[in-house]
C-alpha cells in the first residue's frame, strides 16, 4: 500500500511529460517459412496522462515500420545506338527495405514539418544520403524513382487515418506486410503529436528470420557455397534419372 | 499454393512454377532441345532476378541434359572422345563467361549482355534453321537428291589430328575445342546448355554424323552445365535450389510427354516450328531493347561497382 502510493506521489510530483505513449506489439517477431505470404502485425497503445487533457491543439498519432537499411544503386535508361541501354547510375548510401508510415490524420495537420526534419518520418526523408561522388548533373530524378519504384511494390507506403483513435486515449494501427520481406531487424516508431509537435515518442523492434528449411537452406548457400552447390547438383541429377526411370517403368 | 524462394527473396505460385517448368519441358521433349533459352527469360518474365534466373537455369539443364543422356549412351550415340574435347573449351568458356557475368552485373550491365546475345544468337540460328526447313521440305517435295557432305574445308588443315571413331572423323581438337569454349560462355552467360549452337556446328562445321550429334552435345552440355551451376553457386550465390527443383518436377513431366507427342509429328514440321518459337523469342527480346521502356530507371540493391 505504501509502495503504491510513493508510486503515485512519484508519478505527480515528477510529471516529466503531460502526456506519454505506452504501446505494444501483436508480435515481435516475423518467421519466413517455405509457405510464407506476408504477414499482418498489430501495433496497439495508450496515450498515458497525468493531467486532463491539453484543449485547442489536435491529438496526433504517428506508426512508422522500417525494414532494414541497405545501400541500393538506381540507374537510368538512355537510347543509345537505337537500343535502351542503362548509362546514369547514382548510389544512394542508405534506405530502408522497407518503409510504412500510419498517421491517424492528413500529415500536414498532425506533423509540423520541421519536426519530421529531425526525426526523418515521411518516406522522402527516411531515404538517407547519397553515397560514393554523384557523377549526375541532377540527382533528384533518381531518389524520385527509387519512391515510385518501391511504392509501386508496395514496399513504401503512406497511410494516412490508417491509426485509429478512440476517445483520444487508444490508438490501434494495422500493417499488412508484403511477401518479398527482407530478412532483418525491423523498426518500429509511435510518435504522439500535438499540434504538428513531437510530444512523446516509443521505439520497438520486430525480428523477420527464416527459419526451418529456408533458413538451412540460405545458411547453407552463403557459408559453404561449394556443399550448396553440389546439393542442387545432386537432386537434379537424381530427378532427371528418377524421371526417366519412372516413365520407362511406365511404358513396359 | 505460394512458396517462398530462399535465395531469390520473393515468393511465387508453387503451380505457377511447376507450369512453366512443365510447359518448357513439353517444349523441349517435343523439339529435344535442353530448353534452357525458354526458362531464363520466363523466369525473368516472371519477377525473378536475373542473376538467380541464369544461375538456376544452369541448374535445371543439368536435370534434363541426365536423362537425355543416359537414353543416349544405350543407344550407343555418344563420341565420349569428342564429348571430352568439346567439355574442356566448355569449361574454359564456362569459368570464363562466369567471370564476365560477375563483371557484368557489377557494371549494371548484365541484363542488356544478357538480351542481346539471346537476340542476336536465337535470331540467327532461328532464322537459318527455318531457311534450312524450307529446303529441306521443298527437296523432300521435288524429291531431289541432297549434296555431298564431306567437303574438305579449313577445318580439316589444321594441326593436332586426332582420331574420333565413333564419328568417324580425322580432325584437328583446335576447332572443337572453340566450339566447346564458345558454348561454355553462352552457358554461363546465358543460362543455356548451348544445343542450339554446337548442334548445328557439330553438323556443318566439324562435319560429324548426325546420329552421335545429339548424345555428344547432351554429353557436353551436362558437365559444362553443372560446372556452371557450381562456379555460379560459389562465386555468387545465386542457385535457388527450391526454384530449380520445382522447375526440373515440372520439366521432366513436360518432357516425357513432349517427346511422345513428337513422335507423331514429322520432322521437318517440327523444325519448322522450332525455328518458329526460336525466333518468337528472340523477336520478343528484341523489341523489349528497341521499345522505350515503361520506366528509365531501375533499382539493384547494393553499392556502386
Amino acid at each position: 500500500m505504501i509502495r503504491w502510493l510513493l508510486l503515485i506521489l512519484a508519478l505527480c510530483t515528477v510529471p516529466a511529460r503531460a502526456e506519454e505513449v505506452v504501446a505494444g506489439l501483436s508480435q515481435d517477431s516475423i518467421s519466413i517459412t517455405t509457405s510464407f505470404d506476408g504477414s499482418e502485425i498489430l501495433i496497439y497503445g495508450a496515450v498515458k496522462r497525468a493531467e486532463p487533457e491539453p484543449e485547442g491543439a489536435q491529438l496526433g498519432v504517428i506508426v512508422t515500420l522500417e525494414g532494414p537499411v541497405g545501400p541500393v544503386t538506381v540507374r537510368r535508361k538512355s537510347r543509345e545506338m537505337g537500343i535502351w541501354v542503362n548509362t546514369e547510375s547514382v548510389g544512394i548510401g542508405a534506405a530502408p527495405s522497407y518503409y510504412a508510415i500510419a498517421t491517424s490524420g492528413r500529415l500536414v495537420w498532425i506533423l509540423d514539418p520541421i519536426a519530421d526534419v529531425t526525426h526523418r518520418i515521411t518516406i522522402p526523408l527516411a531515404v538517407r544520403a547519397f553515397s560514393g561522388p554523384i557523377e549526375v548533373s541532377d540527382a533528384r530524378p533518381f531518389t524520385e524513382a527509387l519512391l515510385r519504384i518501391r511504392e509501386k511494390e508496395g514496399l513504401y507506403r503512406l497511410d494516412e487515418g490508417a491509426v485509429t483513435v478512440v476517445e483520444n486515449t487508444l490508438f490501434r494501427a494495422d500493417f499488412k506486410l508484403p511477401a518479398n520481406l527482407i530478412e532483418g531487424d525491423y523498426k518500429t516508431r509511435i510518435f504522439l503529436t500535438r499540434g504538428g509537435q513531437i510530444v512523446d515518442s516509443h521505439r520497438a523492434a520486430i525480428y523477420v528470420r527464416r527459419v526451418g528449411l529456408e533458413r538451412w537452406l540460405y545458411v547453407l548457400s552463403q557459408e559453404h557455397a561449394a556443399l550448396y552447390g553440389l546439393l542442387s547438383l545432386s537432386l537434379a541429377v537424381l530427378a532427371g534419372w528418377a524421371a526417366s526411370e519412372i516413365f520407362r517403368m511406365i511404358r513396359n | 499454393m505460394q512458396i517462398y524462394l530462399p535465395i531469390a527473396e520473393v515468393s511465387v505460385n508453387a503451380f505457377l512454377l511447376l507450369g512453366l517448368g512443365g510447359m518448357v519441358g513439353l517444349l523441349s521433349g517435343l523439339f529435344g532441345v535442353g530448353g534452357g533459352f525458354l526458362i531464363t527469360p520466363l523466369l525473368f518474365f516472371i519477377g525473378i532476378p536475373p542473376t538467380v534466373a541464369v544461375a538456376t537455369g544452369a541448374n535445371q539443364v543439368v536435370a534434363s541434359s541426365v536423362s537425355g543422356v543416359l537414353a543416349q549412351f544405350k543407344r550407343k550415340a555418344v563420341d565420349v572422345p569428342m564429348g571430352l574435347v568439346l567439355l574442356v573449351g566448355g569449361l574454359i568458356g564456362s569459368g570464363f563467361g562466369v567471370y564476365v557475368f560477375n563483371l557484368l552485373s557489377r557494371l549494371g550491365q548484365i541484363d542488356l549482355v544478357v538480351q542481346l546475345s539471346y537476340v542476336v544468337f536465337l535470331g540467327s540460328i532461328g532464322l537459318l534453321m527455318f531457311q534450312e526447313s524450307l529446303r529441306a521440305m521443298r527437296r523432300a517435295r521435288s524429291g531431289a537428291k541432297r549434296g555431298k557432305r564431306h567437303q574438305h574445308t579449313w577445318v580439316h588443315n589444321l594441326p593436332l589430328k586426332f582420331k574420333f571413331r565413333s564419328s568417324g572423323l580425322y580432325i584437328s581438337v583446335i576447332p572443337p575445342m572453340l566450339v566447346g569454349v564458345l558454348v561454355g560462355i553462352l552457358a554461363a552467360i546465358m543460362g543455356v546448355g548451348g544445343g542450339f549452337i554446337m548442334v548445328p556446328a557439330m553438323i556443318y562445321l566439324l562435319g560429324m554424323p548426325t546420329k552421335v550429334v545429339i548424345g555428344t552435345s547432351l554429353f557436353q552440355i551436362l558437365f559444362v552445365s553443372a560446372f556452371t551451376t557450381l562456379m555460379h553457386a560459389i562465386t555468387n550465390q545465386s542457385v535457388d535450389v527450391m526454384l530449380a527443383l520445382l522447375l526440373i518436377l515440372g520439366g521432366v513431366v513436360g518432357a516425357q510427354f513432349g517427346s511422345r507427342l513428337g513422335g507423331r509429328l514429322k520432322a521437318e514440321q517440327l523444325r519448322i516450328l522450332l525455328a518458329l518459337l526460336v525466333i518468337a523469342v528472340a523477336v520478343k527480346l528484341g523489341l523489349d531493347l528497341l521499345i522505350r521502356p515503361a520506366d528509365l530507371f531501375t533499382l539493384s540493391m547494393g553499392g556502386k561497382a
